[in-house]
């Protein structure tokens, strides 16, 4: 594990690094303690069981110790005292951009999400800090039953729904940041599809962090119920700040019986922020849950997204895509838990490497003994750019009892001075050559992720690596 | 030496301090083909990549000309776009990369900045030029060289070189690896591209590709320079006689036995 201190750097991340001046209504100040979760739970106006739980989350977040016994030590930079742990304007997401105030729509716009809204959504929601200044869903889709709204609506508009899975994917204790997250969580989705209902287009959650030495800590619930279908996608952005930003989030899903449940990631922090979150899904029988997962930028990310296949042929997906540019370090992954028969897990991941940027997988499958007809098939990629680029990898394969199937690949490559040579040879310039190996290397996997953001990630990479070749 | 043309002139180079050309002289003006033909270990190949610039490669002295400018100090992907094309003898593989998509890229980094390829017309033009070198459509959508075999990749050569029209050519033999119906195709496509505004320099090791490409002139090649130049009948004197005698009239031993 390394300990240096990273390198400041700057890789034109254009798009999300731009900020306008905000004025905060509310503002929890610096630092966390036992009166920060009062001020958020008396902002929000949160019900008695809420408030409780979040105060056990905070007790068990003093409790665990940081993970840099198998995590970097680069964890141990987060300074949790100087940080700002709620910042909005208000709390009442507007059901239209006219709506929203102008200097956070201004922000939204700049990014483009009213207009994708138009264009392939089907709802959104837009996060700003804390809160969500905009959430919206198409009126066909409401009509159909489906709820998409933030945690805090959903906590309370529909609690008998909410209250059934909140936490029970992921305990507040099953992690040092997802018990933070369970103390001071703020914004996110809440998503529920009714039985049979498929939700034809992606629904879409825009998190943005604005404010400096601030902690951005969304909890997202979605449940697919019975034979129900839905796609979400988030993205996120953040300015570069000299200080360092946490996001920490936690995300649970819920697929019922025969339910299929698609989630997206592509997320483009800046390198100033520590990106810290739990995601796991919770596969009924037959059910399918599928991460896909993008990571670039970021100071750090530890990510790995699970699934637990709860009920018999339930099936797990994880695809994800680490781009790890210079000073960058992705720590991602997979965890696929079978608990019952005839259980099928897939992770495909490829990551990438750039100057002294590292990128750590890190899988775990189990199998139980008692279980049968168990299958899961693991890749993993690993592309190196430069020579003092690093990557590693860490599968963790505990399998079981008779009559299950397990297949791991790897593999680490680079790209040879004779590919660029000849990529040269026919006219493209070293850095688009390397856009264009590079873009080769995840192209299996862009393919999988709606065309408008495999457009996006396309875009993302070819900057990535016009930073990284002189 | 004329402004139309690809010069070499007395050109010397190295890899790691060992001297691999050594006073080469040659001059390819456009609307002709010319061969280099040689033993193994004469140069050959090494010639077309540092005339690429190849970054292996140290020019100690002598100069490369493209239409009378040098281009020593170039990038191998700026003398790309000033139109010089190698046909390389081993073409890389580019994992997930399709065929169209890297032409594509080739021929959009030859546009101004802010200038789009116009898809539609691109691929009838690619289409047009596969049909024509017996390219199988689902070509386009294979990774550049990936699984191909050995004729394959030749014809991906040339298509590309097709596609990409450049002012001088450099083959890098081309027909190794090739079975007679291949080279026949791949003769035929370079045969469609030759003219006026292009010119050619094949390197070859053997007689018999000739008898499908003829070129204007044959050079013989040996310890890093031309020893011997002639019309299309020294190929075939050489292909019947081998190469001692040429190197021992005319090559650095056999000047100093002289």
């Amino acid at each position: 594990m390394s300990t240096e201190t990273k390198p400041e750097i700057d890789i034109d991340r254009s798009v999300g690094d731009f900020r306008y001046e905000m004025d905060y209504a509310y503002d929890a100040g610096v630092g966390l303690t036992e009166a920060t979760i009062d001020y958020i739970s008396d902002v929000k106006g949160d019900p008695d069981w809420v408030r409780t739980f979040r105060k056990e989350g905070y007790r068990k977040f003093l409790e665990k110790p940081m993970p840099t016994n198998w995590a970097t030590k680069d964890l141990e930079n987060i300074v949790f005292e100087n940080i700002r742990y709620y910042l909005a304007q208000g709390q009442q997401p507007k059901r239209s951009w006219d709506e929203v105030p102008d200097d956070i729509k201004k922000t939204f716009e700049r990014l483009g999400i009213p207009e994708q809204e138009r264009k392939f959504l089907a709802g959104v929601e837009a996060q700003f800090d804390s809160e969500a200044a905009y959430s919206n869903i198409k009126a066909a889709v409401g009509e159909q039953g489906v709820i998409f709204v933030g945690s805090t609506e959903g906590l309370k508009e529909y609690p008998e729904i909410f209250k059934k899975w909140f936490g029970k994917v992921i305990p507040s204790g099953d992690n040092k940041f997802s018990a933070l997250n369970s103390a001071v969580f703020s914004g996110g989705s809440f998503i529920y599809v009714p039985p049979g209902v498929k939700v034809k287009h992606p629904l879409q959650a825009y998190f943005r962090i604005n404010a400096q030495n601030f902690g951005q800590f969304e909890r997202t619930l979605i449940i697919a119920d019975e034979g129900a279908e839905v796609m979400y996608m988030e993205g996120c952005t953040a300015p570069k700040f000299e200080t360092s930003t946490l996001h920490s989030a936690v995300v649970e899903l819920v697929a019922m019986k025969g339910a299929k449940i698609q989630y997206i990631t592509v997320q483009n922090w800046s390198s100033n922020v520590f990106n810290l979150v739990t995601k796991r899904g919770l596969a009924h029988e037959d059910a399918e849950i599928k991460w896909i997962d993008c990571n670039i930028g970021s100071r750090l990310t530890m990510k790995y997204p699970g699934v637990v296949m709860k009920g018999k042929g339930a099936r797990g997906e994880v695809v994800s895509i680490a781009l790890a540019g210079d000073g960058q370090h992705q720590d991602t992954g997979a965890k696929m838990i079978h608990a019952a028969d005839n259980t099928t897990s897939n992770i495909v991941s490829k990551s990438i490497s750039l100057g002294s940027g590292r990128a750590t997988y890190r899988g775990m499958v189990h199998v139980p003994k008692h279980l049968k007809g168990c299958k899961n098939n693991t890749e993993c990629d690993a592309l190196l750019i430069n020579t003092h680029s690093r990557t590693d990898t860490y599968p963790a394969i505990s399998v079981r009892g008779q009559g299950n199937a397990v297949q791991h690949e790897a593999s680490v490559s680079q790209i040879s001075a004779e590919q660029i040579f000849y990529m040269q040879q026919r006219g493209l310039s070293e850095g688009a050559a390397m856009s264009l190996a590079v873009n080769g290397f995840v192209n299996d996997l862009v393919q999988q992720f709606p065309m408008e953001y495999s457009v996006e990630l396309k875009r993302l990479i070819d900057l990535e690596m016009e930073g990284s070749v002189g | 030496m004329s402004a139309s043309s690809l010069s070499i002139c007395d050109l010397h180079a190295s890899i790691g301090g060992k001297p691999i050309l050594r006073g080469l002289t040659l001059d390819i003006p456009k609307g002709e083909i010319h061969a280099i033909m040689g033993k193994n270990g004469a140069g050959k190949s090494t010639l077309a990549k540092i005339i690429a610039g190849h970054p292996d490669y140290t020019v100690t002295s002598g100069d490369v000309l493209l239409d009378g400018e040098s281009i020593l100090g170039l990038e191998p992907d700026v003398r790309a776009r000033l139109g010089l094309f190698l046909a390389f003898q081993y073409p890389m593989e580019i994992p997930g990369v399709t065929i169209a998509n890297f032409i594509r890229a080739a021929l959009q980094a030859r546009l101004p900045q802010g200038e789009e390829l116009e898809a539609t017309e691109y691929y009838a033009k690619l289409y047009a030029k596969m049909d024509a070198l017996s390219v199988p459509r689902n070509f386009t959508s294979r990774s550049v060289n990936e699984g191909f075999s050995g004729g394959e990749k030749k014809r991906c050569e040339i298509l590309q070189m097709a596609m990409l029209e450049p002012s001088y050519a450099v083959l890098d033999e081309t027909d190794s690896g090739l079975d007679i119906d291949a080279l026949k195709i791949v003769s035929a496509g370079v045969n469609a591209l030759r003219g006026p505004n292009i010119g050619m320099l094949v390197i070859t090791h053997y007689q018999r590709l000739l008898d499908y490409i003829v070129p204007d002139k044959v050079h013989v090649m040996s310890e890093g320079r031309i020893i011997h130049s002639g019309d299309k009948d020294l190929a075939l004197k050489l292909e019947a006689d081998g190469y001692d005698w040429v190197e021992k009239q005319f090559g650095e031993s056999g000047s100093k036995a002289a």
